[in-house]
């Protein structure tokens, strides 16, 4: 909300500059956006009147002036704008002259005609935007006068954002409240006076939905004259309130709302039909609002009906049928208390935002119906002329809010805040606040004004005299608590200690969207359903990712672009799973997932350079299951997935549960997904990895081992993994180390086959094992290999 | 030939012998079985008694002597051959070292990490909770019922009317006193999410939660651990101001602002008293036991810490920015 600190002023007058003012709301709770001039800068310019105007004699848009500026002489100037005519007030920019944008006023000639100075519109001097001629002065404006000064151009613009709980400072006369508070000053209402009928006429309100609106007001003004141009002091200070200046009835309404916080609607009387009905709208029916849209209502929202249909959305928009003209004569304004539960959220149902219902929405004193009324009234026969009838006030008393009376004890203030305040101290803020507060043995008995309708409970009365108090006046503490150690649970491995361990191997950690083009994600993930944002950011950021494969593989094609040529991603998060047996439909589940692409490592001078490849990926993963001290556990299985080369992909188990998959990204999605390069990718369940196994210590064996090697010929398609965990799974207790340590095809190896070269370590806890043991034992191996893999000793 | 002569040209031998295998020859030729030194000892029989004794003697000291010699010149040779060895595998110490690299951990989780520390220490645990969430959970039980204008101004994404991406993590506040009693004190990093994208919002962005509830918990304290935490994270006494606003699911609530290098206040955290309402909603007793809750901007927080001037390059994860980190 914007407001001119010089209207703020009239109603409160503190002893401080603008800044200071600013810091002293921002302060209380009433934080200042910004604090801008009114007027951009500008000099030399004056109030002046035409006293003549004629043609130019070359120039048919042109018309040549002399104007009275009160120094002397005439001045001559040639005036371009429609308007200008003999014997206006204007504002004159003299020779001299500097206006917004460093515009420098000189002595010229315009088609031969001397032009010594201009007339100024409202653009010009930087004031508003539009440009409808120049500006026209009102008769009394004084001639010679510095334009500046005569509209007291030299104020501010303050923007104060309001919190939802403020709705009683959402006018001049709510912040002037507060600055009163704060500087213990009486704030200068204006004085405002039922203004008498003298006309009879009357319309009859009811009040149909009493607990949506229980108090309305009516009043029937005629003979009113809207073509009259709303006065400069109103036109300004909406203004520099941010608000534009329409007609004098709109103007009056809103000016009625930015100064007292109650929002009021005219009606042209002459298009009403009967009695005025504030009801609840049938479902379906239609409304036409002000700006023509057509909408179509739900009955739940509240409505200013005559007997003929709805006229308007009761608090936040008016209709277009009964709006005000500038050819309207008789109208009917309404002063009304809607309660915030019938206004909320109605407005956003309709795309609608309008200062009436924010202020509604937020809440309005309950008793200033009347008030805002009479002051409406009153402006409006000032401006536009005509008669007044009589207030029609309908109430529903038992739905009107009740005034809150709160305790506040003061062991309670204490205890919350942690400071000892002394309770006159407490008294006279409270008092300050404007809040009857009476004092009995430790506690408060508050009686809240009607303003004050955001104060319900007793924390509402703490934070108030924190407030005024000062945060900043209470001292700050260390919190005191018992001494308990927190759960640090050995087995459990942090997702911080997993990303380090890539981190050492030289993955950076990326954080991607959670959100991923749908797109991408339905190539990578053909089976998969997808959460999908009804209103996202963008298309390509509207499906919740099923999988950190598709926001990993946006980082690496994002650097790829700009030349990196060695790239290792990691990230942890949740990939959403939609799943109607989870909560909320989707199973969250936290994954860490990788990608490496490019050059394995940076050229060396002794290593060179080379891709990366599958094996560099599965040593990361493996790193990775080490940290569990249970690698053991954990499984690759060549399998199939729809984002992975078929030939180049693993699925990770951990016992018989699958949980991570890992490969190289299929070729054919790499340039879908702005990829130049092979990618692998990997991706595990993390609470398949965050628990480790908390050590059970062995003794270590006192006697040696021995080390022997076996090659072996097999079908190519054999896994090695298979060979290796059956030759484990005999379970020789002695095996302490089983290493594959070579692989070759090629001459001397049958088509079709390999051969696997592994060594054997073994080890006895309790003797020197003798060579017919190793022999024995070795057999055993060669055994189960020739009969699984129908394998053969490599000479 | 005389026995000087012998040792003359023994010593001469030796010490033209360069490496261990003609040192060696020298000593067969001197003192080997058919040696010329060991000749001359055979000869000593020839000898008269007499004289016998005397150039025995002569002969083993002159045997002595080239021993001793040979000895010497073999210490020798293997310090020079070490030497020579030392010297042919001298290395370029200032070549690059092998597989150096290591990565880093993304900006904003160094934040993370560190918010985490510092409350660790302080007895506070670390609560996650789910991104999707419900109404309830991230509205209604926090003091923001249906239609309240603080749900306006959430930029909520949804998905149905009930259900969204959080909006904030204070939803974890419920979510465990829903389950732990007090006293409490936890802290909850996270991702939440608002529809809003441009210079200074991304769609996306992540807050710590904090929240402690026990039977003496108040706005001092609040102040003291925050304060506390601001000095700590930036590691400078900054100037901090505590300015009061609202929050439906605290009150008091503050906002918390710090004076930037540039002498302007910048805000870095909300935070406030439980408020009743929130602690009725999950059975805790309100007069009994009293809470605070702060949160806080972690990509502002990394920002100021590090001089980060656009909010973007966090999630563009562009190696160039990334690295900086490390």
């Amino acid at each position: 909300m914007k407001l001119s600190e010089q209207w703020l002023r009239e109603w409160v007058n503190p002893a401080v500059d603008s800044n200071e003012l600013s810091e002293q709301l921002s302060m209380a709770g009433l934080e200042v956006d910004g604090v801008e001039p009114v007027a951009a800068d500008f000099h030399t310019v004056v109030v002046g009147e035409v006293v003549e105007c004629g043609p130019h004699p070359d120039a048919d848009k042109l018309q040549v002036t002399k104007v009275n500026t009160n120094d002397g002489e005439l001045l001559d100037i040639v005036c371009g704008a429609p308007n200008c005519r003999q014997g206006i007030k204007v504002v004159v920019a003299k020779v001299g002259a500097v206006l917004p944008g460093d515009f420098k006023i000189k002595k010229a000639k315009l088609r031969g005609h001397p032009s010594h100075g201009m007339l100024c519109s409202f653009k010009e001097l930087g004031l508003i935007d539009d440009h409808v001629g120049i500006i026209e002065l009102p008769e009394d404006a004084p001639v010679g006068k510095d334009y500046r000064e005569y509209l007291g151009l030299e104020d501010h613009s303050i923007d104060i954002d309001l919190t939802p709980n403020r709705g009683d400072c959402l006018s001049v006369r709510g912040i002037a409240r507060e600055l009163g508070v704060l500087n213990r000053l009486d704030v200068n209402e204006p004085e405002i006076n039922d203004v008498s009928a003298k006309i009879d006429e009357q319309k009859a309100v009811h009040l149909d939905a009493p607990e949506q609106c229980p108090r309305y007001l009516g009043r029937v003004i005629k003979g009113i004259d809207v073509s009259r141009p709303t006065p400069i002091w109103m036109s300004e200070k909406l203004r520099r309130s941010g608000i534009r200046s329409i007609d004098p009835v709109v103007d009056i309404t809103n000016y009625v709302l930015l100064e007292l916080g109650h929002p009021m609607h005219a009606f042209d009387l002459d298009t009403l039909q009967g009695d005025i009905h504030v009801r609840l709208a049938a479902a379906k029916e239609k409304l036409t609002l002000l700006d023509g849209e057509e909408v179509e209502l739900d009955d739940d929202v509240l409505v200013i009906a005559d007997e003929q249909k709805a006229l308007a959305m009761a608090g936040v928009y008016g209709g277009k049928d009964s709006g005000v003209t500038v050819e309207s004569k008789n109208i009917f304004l309404e002063s009304a208390f809607f309660a915030p539960d019938a206004i909320l959220g109605k407005a956003r149902r309709f795309g609608l935002h309008t200062d009436a219902s924010h202020r509604y929405e937020r809440g309005v004193d309950p008793q200033l119906q009347r008030t805002a009324m009479e002051r409406a009234t009153q402006l409006l026969l000032d401006i536009c002329g005509g008669e007044a009838g009589p207030v029609t006030e309908a109430v529903s008393e038992k739905h009107l809010p009740e005034r809150a009376n709160v305790k506040l004890r003061s062991a309670r203030l204490a205890k919350v805040l942690g400071v000892q305040i002394a309770d006159d101290e407490v008294t006279e803020i409270l008092q300050r606040l404007g809040l009857e507060a009476t004092y009995n043995s430790g506690e408060w008995q508050v009686q809240v004004p009607s303003y004050r309708f955001d104060i319900a409970i007793e924390e509402d009365l703490i934070e108030e005299v924190a407030r005024v108090y000062g945060y900043n006046a209470i001292k700050a503490a260390a919190p005191a608590a018992q001494l308990r150690m927190t759960d640090r649970k050995e087995a459990s491995i942090s997702r911080h200690t997993l990303t380090n361990a890539l981190v050492e191997r030289g993955y950076q950690e990326a954080i991607t969207y959670s959100f991923v083009d749908p797109k991408h994600q339905a190539m990578l993930f053909n089976e998969t359903a997808a959460l999908t944002l009804p209103h996202p950011i963008s298309v390509d950021m509207s499906s919740m990712r099923v999988s950190l494969w598709p926001g990993l593989a946006g980082a690496v094609a994002h650097n790829q672009k700009r030349q990196q040529a060695v790239l290792a991603f990691v990230e942890t998060g949740l990939r959403f799973i939609p799943d109607e047996s989870a909560e909320n439909g989707v199973r969250q589940e936290p994954v860490l997932g990788g990608i490496r692409a490019g050059k394995a490592h940076t050229e060396h001078w002794s290593e060179g350079e080379r891709a990366v490849d599958f094996f560099d990926v599965k040593g990361d993963v493996e790193a990775l299951l080490e940290k569990t001290g249970e690698a053991h556990l954990f499984r690759f299985v060549a399998d199939q997935h729809d984002a992975l080369h078929p030939g180049q992909s693993a699925a990770i188990y951990k016992g018989e549960r699958k949980v991570g998959f890992m490969g190289a990204l299929h070729p054919q999605h790499e340039k879908a997904l702005g990829l130049n390069q092979r990618a692998f990718v990997f991706e595990i369940e993390l609470d398949a990895i965050a628990v480790r196994r908390i050590p059970v210590a062995q003794p270590v064996s006192r006697y040696p081992s021995i080390r022997r090697d076996l090659a072996v010929i097999v079908d190519k398609h054999i896994a090695a993994g298979e060979l290796l965990a059956a030759m484990e799974n005999i379970g020789v207790k002695q095996l302490v180390d089983l290493n594959l340590f070579d692989v070759y095809e090629g001459d001397g190896v049958p088509e079709n086959k390999r051969s696997l070269a592994l060594s054997v370590t073994l080890q006895d806890a309790d003797k020197t094992l003798e060579e017919a043991d190793v022999t024995e034992i070795m057999t055993q191996f060669v055994e189960i290999l020739k009969s699984e893999f129908n394998a053969t000793l490599r000479d | 030939m005389q026995l000087e002569e012998i040792v003359a040209q023994a010593e001469a031998a030796i010490a033209n012998a360069d490496n261990p295998q003609a040192l060696d020859d020298v000593r067969v030729q001197y003192m080997g079985k058919k040696g010329q030194l060991t000749e001359l000892l055979k000869g000593l029989g020839k000898l008269d008694p007499s004289e016998r004794r005397e150039a025995g003697q002569k002969i083993n000291e002159a045997k002595q002597q080239v021993q001793t010699s040979i000895n010497s010149r073999k210490e020798l040779l293997k310090a020079e051959e070490l030497k020579a060895k030392l010297e042919a595998e001298r290395i370029d110490v200032t070549l690059p070292g092998r597989n150096s690299a290591v990565g880093g951990v993304h900006p904003v989780t160094q934040t993370i990490r560190r918010i985490e520390q510092f409350f660790g220490d302080l007895g506070f645990s670390v609560k996650e909770g789910p991104e999707v969430e419900d109404g309830f959970h991230n509205f209604d039980a926090l003091n923001i019922p249906a239609n309240h204008p603080a749900r306006a101004d959430h930029d909520t994404f949804y998905f149905t009317p009930s259900t969204m991406l959080r909006t904030q993590t204070s939803g974890v506040q419920i979510r465990t006193m829903e389950v732990e009693k007090p006293p409490l004190r936890i802290i909850s990093p996270g991702r939440v999410y608002r529809n809003d994208y441009d210079q200074t919002h991304t769609p996306m962005f992540h807050q710590v939660e904090g929240l402690m509830v026990d039977t003496d918990v108040s706005f001092t304290q609040l102040k003291g651990i925050l304060e506390d935490f601001l000095t700590h994270f930036f590691e400078e006494s900054l100037q901090v101001r505590f300015r009061p606003s609202y929050f439906p699911f605290t009150e008091p609530s503050a906002e918390v602002d710090v004076m930037g290098k540039d002498g302007k206040w910048l805000e870095v955290l909300g935070c406030g008293m439980v408020h009743p309402n929130v602690l009725k909603a999950v059975g805790i007793d309100p007069e009994k036991y009293t809470g605070f809750a702060f949160g806080m901007g972690v990509e502002r927080l990394t920002m100021l810490r590090y001089g980060v001037t656009d909010l973007r390059a966090f999630f563009e994860n562009d190696l160039r920015f990334l690295k900086q980190f490390n």
